[in-house]
């Protein structure tokens, strides 16, 4: 069958599960999390019973079976009505998990995945260090061996997900002056001697998830903690980023759908010269090209998920997806406020919350200069 | 035990409904478990996890009720059966159609909704019942079932009657029975792969009402608009709502 839009049954149903669980359980709360930056513990509880955190990993560790079109479709709902749950599903699955789920031995899958896919503990990705950012081949985080045992120092930052994850999968050098050949990537358990989780970021948005710098003081693992081989490391996590990539899109494609909501719901609302303010042809403008930018920015991440479903790459697409979806979000969530007005300068409407939310997206797992760099790359530049 | 759960899809209760040559138009809109069989639909889970045994649910349609009928197997029912509709059937052709499948099983109790959304007959599962001969009890509010009884709390007009009823037994659902779980992921994805059994019914019953003719409602809506400082304004919505609306 040529070119066809239609989801699958399942991926309807998935779709629609995530849609009423936002709509119902997850919505009322969002505002007043964002408030307090309260980690909802009962939500993500509640979230892994249903399934939501195993949905792309086979059933052979736990997982549901699904695919990354599901996983993305379910992301975005959540992210519509709580972008920081919608954060706290994404870096769970696609960088908590992927790394163990797609480069991990089957012992070391069927030790950390099954209770991580039922939502029972959270996974974190450690790669962001203070000095190692765009830059990540720049970690300075050492892994010396042991005998049987990773000796671990060092530092990671903005780990998001970090005081609830069960382990942490990170990136240390075990061979200094090979650059990103040298670095390799550890599963370190939490709780482990010597690993200590730092105190919360005041971040500008993303109250309600959890990030957090952590500390590496001489932490042992044991050596078949190491994923892969030694120097795959950087591999590795670059593979995990292209498939995180989409997830990350598909949180902001739920930002922005919330954000056209909200602001449509708005201009027919609010009368200004005798009509409703979605009668000038200035708003109508501003919310066709949202409306148009959300239709884009969720067909390119659909697309990347579904490259990535069929075993073909998806580098480009991927980064794409994520770079588009994650401006266009911000330039929604942005006019969401302007055809607020000063009502959407306050924190009584949640507009506000999507733009401070939706700036993440440009950001995390590689910012917007990065996903051009890649995508240039893949030009053949 | 056995459980059997009667189900209906209808429209979303907040589907926009539009009527166009005499028929109500449900190409676009979006079809669910009427809400009183989702009701049925978990109250049947439940019993199953306490007591054991199976639920299946069964259904008078089309082949777009599969989708429902899914979405009870992805909730955890064990089986679903869809019954084809005989050509313009009514109330008294679904009841005939449902009583001729299940009356080739041994049930021990038959759960469903009080009404439809849609129609708001409220007449299938009763006459269901009354074809398989099998007592019933409407509205309940809280069902126990134990030593091959039933004990329902039934929803009368606002009172509640308490009433014990032997099994086996066909009790429907009123709202406020139980609070309708999500279909999981892993039931979605089981559910895919269930097959739905496929019925005809061999000897169905003509219909004995005819729809003489299907309109949109006209809403009359008026607006009052109230001024005033806002001690004058709540007088005065007081006084309309008294005087005029008759509501308090
Ligand atoms: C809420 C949140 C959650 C996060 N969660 C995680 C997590 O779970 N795990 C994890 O490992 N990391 C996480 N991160 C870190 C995130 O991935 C990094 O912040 C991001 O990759 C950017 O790195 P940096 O902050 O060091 O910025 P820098 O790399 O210092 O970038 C600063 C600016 O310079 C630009 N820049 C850098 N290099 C180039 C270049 N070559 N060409 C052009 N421009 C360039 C950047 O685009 C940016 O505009 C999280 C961050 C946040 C804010």
């Amino acid at each position: 069958m040529g070119l066809n839009f239609d989801l699958t049954e399942e991926q309807a149903a998935i779709a629609k599960l995530a849609r009423e669980f936002a709509d119902e359980v997850v919505a009322p709360g969002a505002g007043q999390r964002d408030k307090t930056g309260e980690f909802p513990l009962e939500l993500v509880k509640q979230m892994g019973k249903l399934g939501f955190f195993g949905i792309p990993f086979s059933e052979a560790y736990g997982g549901m079976g699904g695919d990354t079109v599901s996983y993305a479709l379910a992301v975005e709902e959540i992210s519509r009505a709580d972008a920081s749950l919608g954060i706290t599903l994404a870096a769970h699955c696609s960088i908590g998990m992927g790394p163990v789920y797609y480069f991990g031995t089957e012992e070391q899958k069927q030790k950390w995945l099954p209770a991580a896919a039922r939502g029972e503990s959270l996974a974190s990705f450690g790669l962001t260090e203070p000095g190692a950012g765009s830059d990540s081949a720049g970690t300075r985080t050492t892994a010396v061996r042991a005998g049987d045992h990773y000796v671990i120092n060092g530092s990671k930052s903005f780990i998001t997900n970090a005081y609830y994850c069960r382990y942490i999968v990170c990136t240390a050098v075990t061979a200094p002056g090979k650059g990103h050949k040298g670095i390799s990537a550890l599963i370190v358990p939490n709780p482990t001697e010597g690993f200590s989780i730092g105190p919360a970021y005041e971040k500008m948005g993303l109250h309600a998830s959890d990030t957090r710098p952590l500390y590496f003081d001489n932490v042992h693992v044991p050596a078949e903690n190491l994923l892969g081989s030694e120097g795959e490391g950087f591999r590795q996590f670059m593979v995990t980023l292209d498939g995180g990539r989409i997830s990350i899109g598909a949180m902001a494609v739920g930002i922005a759908q919330a954000a056209l909501d909200a602001a449509l719901k708005y201009a027919k609302e609010r009368v200004q010269f005798g009509q409703s303010i979605s009668k000038f042809q200035a708003i109508q403008f501003k919310l066709a090209d949202m409306a148009m930018e959300v239709e884009m920015a969720r067909m390119m991440v659909l697309k990347a998920a579904w490259l990535k479903d069929q075993g073909r790459p998806f580098t480009r697409e991927g980064a794409m997806a994520k770079l588009f979806a994650s401006e266009a979000a911000t330039r929604a969530a942005n006019q969401a406020i302007q055809i607020h007005g000063g009502s959407g300068y306050m924190e009584d409407f949640p507009v506000s919350r999507f733009w401070r939310d939706a700036k993440l997206t440009e950001i995390g797992e590689g910012t917007s200069e990065i996903q051009r760099i890649v995508i240039a790359k893949q030009l053949g530049c | 035990m056995e459980i059997l759960v009667l189900l209906k899809q209808t429209f979303d209760t907040e589907a926009k409904i539009t009527v166009k040559d005499g028929h109500v138009v449900d190409d676009d809109v979006t079809l669910v478990i009427n809400p009183y069989d989702e009701y049925a639909v978990e109250e049947a889970l439940k019993l199953r996890e306490a007591q054991g045994g199976a639920v299946t649910v069964v259904s008078v349609g089309t082949d777009r009720v599969e989708e429902a009928l899914r979405r009870a197997l992805a909730m955890g029912a064990d089986e679903a059966v869809l019954v084809e509709a005989p050509a313009g059937a009514d109330e008294l052709t679904v009841a005939h159609a449902l009583a001729e499948w299940a009356s080739a099983k041994q049930w021990d109790i038959v759960l469903a909704g009080n009404v439809s959304v849609d129609s708001g007959a409220g007449q299938v599962a009763l006459r269901f019942a009354e074809v398989l001969g099998l007592p019933h009890v409407a509205a309940a509010l809280k069902l126990e079932v134990g030593d091959g009884k039933a004990v329902v709390h039934r929803d009368a007009e606002g009172d509640t009657e308490v009433l014990e009823v032997t099994l086996p037994t066909l009790v429907t659902a009123q709202q406020g029975l139980n609070e309708p779980r999500y279909p999981s992921v892993p039931g979605i994805m089981k559910a895919k792969r269930k097959t739905i059994a496929r019925v005809t019914p061999a000897a169905p019953v003509a219909a004995a009402t005819v729809v003489q003719s299907v309109f949109q409602a006209q809403q009359n809506r008026r607006n009052t608009m109230i001024k005033g400082s806002p001690a004058e304004q709540a007088q005065q919505l007081v006084q309309l709502l008294r005087g005029e609306a008759k509501v308090v």
